[in-house]
C-alpha cells in the first residue's frame, strides 16, 4: 500500500513570555492508504499539536510551523486557510477530543452537517438534509430522522461523538484524524466508539490517523504505532512490533506500566521515574535520558530515528540492538 | 503551561535532572508579572502620568489664582477691564459678549458671562470635580466589596437579600436615580440619625453617585468570591479555625485586588462623567460649589456667542476620562492571564 | 417555554411592585420639607397646599399615601401643581419624540458597532483595529451633553448643515422629521458604539477560540463563513442582551441629556424642566415610567435570550 500522506521533519513551536516552547520538533511519519496509525504519548508531547498541524488548524499568532505535508503529492503545509478548503472535510477529516465544546451549541446538529455538505457540494437542502440523516444512521444513531433536529447538548457524550464521526464522514474522505475521541467518554462507550472506527476503516478503506495515550486504545485498532516523548517520535513501528518487540526504553516503560489481567494482584505497577523535559530548553543529548534507566555516554548525543534492526521499525534509541532484543522482549515476558 | 519541575522526587532517590538548572528558576508573584506586563504598555503610562498632571493642574488652583491671574473662582468683574496688548478691553463687552481666550496671564482662557476668570474657574472645577469622582469612586468601592465579601463568604438568605437589593437598585438607568436622589436630597439635605448633611454639600453628589455604581461592582466580585471560596485554601482556613473576618481579610481580599484596582480606575471615569451630567442638569453639584459640568451648564447658555466656556471644560472632562479609561484598560490587561501567551514571534 | 415565559413575567411584577415603592419613598420620605408645601412648588399659596394634602392625602399614614399615588399616576390624574398641568398627559405627548430619538439611535449604533467590532476583531492587533479601539476610547469618555452643544456649535451654528434642534414630528413631514434628527442620533449613537464595538470585539476574539470554531474550520467551511455563522453569531447573543437593557435604559431616561441640548420634545427635556424647577411630581411620574420601561424591556429580552440560545430554552445553565 503506497504512503498517501508524508510528513517530513514537522516543527512546531511558540514563543511565550518565557521563551520559545518546541512542542512539536522534527516529527516525520508515511500514512498508508486504509491503514490506521496510532499517535501515543503522555500529555505535553506533541501528540495532538501534530495532529492538528497536519490541516493547518494551528493557528495561534505565536506559533511557528516548519516541515513538510505531503498529501497525494501535495504540499499542504503553509497554504492559506481558503487554499485548504478542498483539503479540509473533503479529503482529510478531524474529529476532536471533547464533542460537547467541538459543535457549536446554537445551532441543531443536522444542520450543522448539512453546512459542511453544503459548502463542498451544489446540492439543495432536502438533498442535504436526507444525507445528514443517512449518515447518522451509518454510524448507529438511532431515529435518525428525529434526532437531526435536536441541539447538541441533547445528546449523551457517547452519541454526540457518533455525531460529530457522522459530521466528518460527510464528504467520503480518506483520512480520519482523531484526536483523543474516547479521552472523555466512559470506559463502555469508549469500546463502542472505537468499534465504530474500526468497522469505518474497514468497510470504507478509510485510513485513521488515531491520538491517544491509551495503550488499550491503540491495541484495539491500530495497524502501526508512533510512540513520541518531549515532542518527538522515538519508535515507529507495527502494532505487533510495539507490543511484542519493544526497542525504546521509554516504551518499555509504557508497557511496563500497564495493568495487565495476568499479573499476580500484588505486583506493583511499574512507573517511570521523573517527569518530561521542559520544552523550553529540552536536554541536548537524547530528551529521554534522564529518566532512563539504560542510560550510558553516548545519550548525551541526540539519536537520529533510524531503522537500526532492519525493516520498518524505527527507534531513537543508541542502545545495541542485542540489548533491546533481549530487554524489550524480556520486559514482556516478565509480567507473563 | 509547561513548568520545568513538576514532579516531587521520592525520598532516597537521587535528584533528578531536568533541562533547566535549578539556579535560573526565580519564583515570580502574579503582581511582579502583571508590573512588568503593565511597564511595557508604553500608551498606558503616558496616560496615567497625564492624568497626574491634570490632578497637580487643578491643585495648583490657588497658586495661579494668587499669583497669575490675581482674582478668585467667583469673583465677578463684569463691569472691569483688562490691559490686554495694550489695550484696555472690557470684561465683558456691553452686549453681553465676555472676552475670549488669549496669551494673557489674567482671563487666560477668558471670562465668562459674569466676568468671572475661566482658568481659574476651570482649575478650582477640576478640583471639584476630580475630588467628587475620586470619593465617589472610594464609596462605590468600599460598599461594593463589603457586600460581595458578605453575600459571596455567607450566601444563603443573607445572599439573596443583597443581590436583590442590588438588583432592584441596578433596574433604575444611571442617570435616572441620580437625578431622583439629587433633586430630592437637595431639598433640605440628607438627617438620617447622627448623620446630617446640608443640601448644598459635595458629599450628597458623592454619596449618589458612589452608591449608584455598587451593583456594577459588586456583581462581578460577588462571582469572583464564590469562586473562591470553593477552592480548598479557604477550607484549609476554615479547618484552621480563623473566623469568618479573618477569612475575609487575609484569604479573599488578597484574590480580589487586582479585580478591585481595575474597577476603582475605571469608576473614577465613569463617576466624573455621571457627575457632569447630573451637575449639567442641575441634579448634581450645587451652586456655591462649580464643577466642570456646572461651568458647561453655564457656558450652555451662551454658546453660539462665547463658545469657549463650553469647549474648555468639556476638553478637560474628555481628557481626564480618556487618560483613566487608557490607564484602566492597560491595567486590566496587564493584570489578565491570558495575555500570556500574545507575543509575535 | 410558556413556563418560562410565565415565570419571567412574574418576576417582572415583582421587580415593577418594588420599584414603585421604593420611587415614592424616595420622592415622598427622602426629602426633608412639608411634603404637601414641596410638591405644591415653589410659589404655592396656603389654597393650593390644601388641595394638594387632600389630593393625595398627604396626612395619612404611609402606605395609603402610596396607594393614593400610584392611583393618581396609573389613572392619569396625577397633576404638578407648579404649573397646573397633567403630568400624564405631558409624558404621553413626549413620547414620539423620544422614542424617535432612541430608536433611530439605536438603528445607528447597532449597525455601526457590529461593523467597527467584527472588524476589529478580524484584524485584531492590526492598524484598523487600533484605530477603532482609540476611536471607541474618545467615544465612550466624553460627556454626551458637551458632544452635543460641540455638534450643534460646529455643525448647526458656524457651518449651517444642520437645523439647531428642535422636534418636527414624522406626521408632519418625513424628510424634516430624519434631518432635525440626524445630530441627535449621531450624538446619543456615539457613547453606544464604542462600548459595544469593544464588547462585540472582546467577545469575537474568546469565541475564535472556541473548539466549535475549530471543528467548522476543520469542516472546510471558508474563513468567512466561520467567522460569521460561528463566530459572530455565538458572539452576538450577550450583545443582544447588553442591547436590551441598554435601550431601555436610554429610553428610560438617558435621553434626557440629548433632548436637552437639541431642545427635543420628548420625555427628557420634561424631566430636565423638572428638575430645574425641583417640580416633583413630573420627576417622580418620569422616573417610574422609565424604570419600568426598563424592567419591561428587560423582560422582553431575556424572553429574547432564550429564543436565541437553546440552551437557556431548554432549561440548562447559561454558560459563562
Amino acid at each position: 500500500m503506497s504512503a498517501i500522506m508524508t510528513v517530513e521533519d514537522l516543527r512546531v513551536s511558540f514563543a511565550t513570555e518565557d521563551g520559545v516552547v518546541k512542542a512539536v520538533d522534527g516529527v516525520s511519519f508515511e500514512l498508508a492508504a486504509g491503514e490506521v496509525l496510532a499517535i501515543v504519548g503522555e500529555s505535553g508531547c506533541g501528540k495532538s499539536v501534530t495532529a492538528q498541524t497536519l490541516t493547518g488548524l494551528t493557528r495561534a499568532s505565536n506559533a511557528r510551523i516548519t516541515g513538510s505535508v505531503n498529501y497525494r503529492g501535495r504540499e499542504i503545509n503553509g497554504l492559506t486557510d481558503n487554499q485548504l478548503r478542498d483539503v479540509r472535510g473533503e479529503q482529510i477529516a478531524m474529529v476532536f477530543q471533547d464533542p460537547m465544546c467541538a459543535l457549536n451549541p446554537v445551532y441543531r446538529v443536522g444542520d450543522q452537517i448539512t453546512e459542511m455538505i453544503r459548502a463542498h457540494r451544489d446540492v439543495s437542502k432536502k438533498e442535504a438534509k436526507a444525507k445528514a440523516i443517512e449518515l447518522l444512521r451509518s454510524v448507529g444513531i438511532p431515529n435518525a430522522d428525529r434526532r437531526v433536529r435536536l441541539y447538541p447538548h441533547e445528546f449523551s457524550g457517547g452519541m454526540r461523538q457518533r455525531v460529530m464521526i457522522a459530521m466528518a464522514l460527510a464528504l467520503e474522505p480518506d483520512v480520519l484524524i482523531a484526536d483523543e475521541p474516547t479521552t472523555a467518554l466512559d470506559v463502555t462507550i469508549q469500546a463502542q466508539i472505537l468499534q465504530l472506527i474500526d468497522r469505518l476503516n474497514r468497510e470504507r478503506d478509510l485510513a485513521v490517523i488515531i491520538i491517544t495515550h491509551d495503550l488499550g486504545v491503540v491495541a484495539e485498532i491500530a495497524d502501526r504505532v508512533l510512540v513520541m516523548y518531549a515532542g518527538q517520535v522515538v519508535e515507529d513501528a507495527t502494532l505487533d512490533e510495539i507490543f511484542y518487540e519493544p526497542k525504546h526504553p521509554y516504551t518499555w516503560g509504557l508497557l511496563g506500566s500497564l495493568a495487565r489481567l495476568d499479573q499476580p494482584r500484588t505486583t506493583r505497577l511499574t512507573q517511570i521515574s521523573g517527569a518530561p523535559p521542559s520544552l523550553l530548553a529540552p536536554p541536548a543529548g537524547c530528551r529521554f535520558a534522564p529518566r532512563c534507566s539504560h542510560v550510558f555516554d553516548k545519550c548525551t548525543e541526540l539519536p537520529p530515528l533510524e531503522a537500526r534492526t532492519g525493516g520498518t521499525h524505527l527507534d531513537r534509541c543508541w542502545l545495541d540492538p542485542d540489548i533491546k532484543a533481549h530487554r524489550g522482549s524480556e520486559r514482556v515476558a516478565h509480567h507473563g | 503551561m509547561v513548568s520545568p519541575i513538576d514532579s516531587l522526587e521520592a525520598p532516597g532517590e537521587p535528584p533528578i535532572p531536568t533541562g533547566v538548572p535549578v539556579a535560573q528558576i526565580q519564583g515570580r508573584s502574579p503582581w511582579y508579572l502583571a508590573w512588568l506586563r503593565l511597564r511595557r504598555n508604553k500608551v498606558a503610562l503616558v496616560c496615567a502620568a497625564v492624568f497626574v498632571l491634570i490632578v497637580l493642574f487643578c491643585l495648583a488652583a490657588p497658586l495661579w489664582a494668587e499669583h497669575v491671574a490675581h482674582t478668585g473662582p467667583n469673583e465677578n468683574h463684569i463691569t472691569d477691564t483688562v490691559m490686554i496688548d495694550g489695550q484696555e478691553t472690557d470684561v465683558v463687552a456691553p452686549d453681553g459678549t465676555p472676552l475670549g481666550p488669549g496669551l494673557h496671564g489674567k482671563f487666560l482662557l477668558g471670562a465668562d458671562q459674569n466676568g468671572r476668570d475661566v482658568m481659574v474657574r476651570l482649575m478650582y472645577g477640576g478640583r471639584t470635580s476630580i475630588y467628587v469622582g475620586l470619593a465617589a469612586a472610594l464609596v462605590t468601592t468600599i460598599l461594593a466589596v463589603i457586600v460581595a465579601l458578605l453575600a459571596g463568604y455567607y450566601r444563603g438568605w443573607i445572599d439573596a437579600v443583597l443581590s436583590r437589593t442590588m438588583d432592584i437598585i441596578w433596574a433604575f438607568p444611571v442617570l435616572l436615580l441620580g437625578i431622583a436622589l439629587g433633586t430630592t436630597l437637595s431639598i433640605g439635605g440628607l438627617k438620617a440619625g447622627p448623620i446630617q448633611i446640608a443640601g448644598d454639600s459635595l458629599w450628597i453628589p458623592i454619596l449618589i453617585i458612589g452608591l449608584v455604581y455598587v451593583p456594577y461592582v459588586a456583581r462581578p466580585i460577588r462571582g469572583e468570591i464564590l469562586a473562591l471560596r470553593e477552592k480548598e485554601f479557604i477550607e484549609a482556613a476554615v479547618a484552621q479555625g480563623k473566623g469568618p473576618l479573618r477569612i475575609m481579610f487575609s484569604e479573599l481580599m488578597p484574590n480580589i485586588v487586582s479585580t478591585v484596582v481595575v474597577f476603582f480606575t475605571l469608576n473614577i471615569a465613569n463617576n466624573m462623567l455621571l457627575e457632569s451630567a447630573l451637575s449639567f442638569l442641575g441634579a448634581g453639584v450645587r451652586p456655591p460649589n462649580a464643577s466642570w459640568g456646572t461651568m458647561i451648564s453655564d457656558g450652555y447658555q451662551v454658546i453660539f456667542t462665547a463658545p469657549h466656556l463650553t469647549v474648555v471644560p468639556g476638553l478637560m472632562i474628555v481628557a481626564t476620562v480618556l487618560s483613566l479609561n487608557v490607564f484602566g484598560d492597560g491595567l486590566r490587561d496587564a493584570m489578565d492571564p491570558r495575555a500570556k501567551i500574545r507575543l509575535e514571534h | 417555554m410558556a413556563r418560562f415565559v410565565a415565570r419571567r413575567l412574574l418576576g417582572m411584577t415583582a421587580v415593577l411592585f418594588a420599584i414603585s415603592v421604593i420611587v415614592f419613598l424616595i420622592f415622598n420620605v427622602i426629602p426633608n420639607s412639608d411634603p404637601a408645601a414641596r410638591i405644591a412648588g415653589k410659589n404655592a399659596d396656603p389654597a393650593l397646599i390644601a388641595r394638594v394634602n387632600a389630593d393625595l392625602g398627604l396626612d395619612k399614614p404611609l402606605p395609603v399615601q402610596y396607594l393614593t399615588m400610584m392611583k393618581q399616576i396609573f389613572t392619569g390624574q396625577l397633576t404638578s401643581y407648579a404649573k397646573d398641568r397633567n403630568v400624564v398627559q405631558q409624558i404621553w405627548e413626549g413620547v414620539p419624540a423620544t422614542f424617535s430619538l432612541c430608536i433611530g439611535a439605536a438603528v445607528l449604533w447597532m449597525s455601526l458597532a457590529i461593523l467597527f467590532g467584527y472588524l476589529s476583531a478580524v484584524h485584531a492587533g492590526r492598524f484598523a483595529d487600533r484605530a477603532l479601539t482609540i476611536l471607541s476610547l474618545v467615544g465612550i469618555s466624553m460627556p454626551v451633553f458637551w458632544l452635543a452643544a460641540m455638534l450643534l456649535y460646529f455643525l448647526s451654528f458656524k457651518v449651517e448643515l444642520f437645523p439647531t434642534g428642535s422636534y418636527v414630528p414624522l406626521t408632519e413631514s418625513p424628510g424634516d422629521w430624519a434631518y432635525h434628527l440626524i445630530l441627535p442620533w449621531f450624538t446619543l449613537a456615539v457613547l453606544f458604539v464604542g462600548i459595544y464595538s469593544r464588547v462585540l470585539r472582546s467577545n469575537m476574539l474568546d469565541a475564535m477560540n472556541e473548539d466549535y470554531v475549530r471543528t467548522a474550520r476543520a469542516k472546510g467551511l471558508s474563513e468567512r463563513q466561520v467567522r460569521i455563522r460561528h463566530v459572530l453569531r455565538n458572539s452576538m447573543i450577550p450583545v443582544i442582551t447588553l442591547f436590551g437593557l441598554d435601550f431601555g435604559m436610554v429610553v428610560g431616561g438617558g435621553a434626557i441629556l440629548t433632548e436637552t441640548v437639541y431642545n427635543l420634545d420628548g420625555v427628557g427635556l420634561y424631566a430636565g424642566e423638572a428638575i430645574r424647577s425641583l417640580d416633583l411630581p413630573p420627576l417622580m411620574a418620569v422616573v417610574m415610567f422609565g424604570a419600568f420601561f426598563i424592567v419591561f424591556f428587560n423582560t422582553i429580552v431575556d424572553i429574547l435570550y432564550a429564543v436565541l440560545d437553546p440552551r437557556i430554552r431548554l432549561g440548562e445553565a447559561a454558560p459563562a
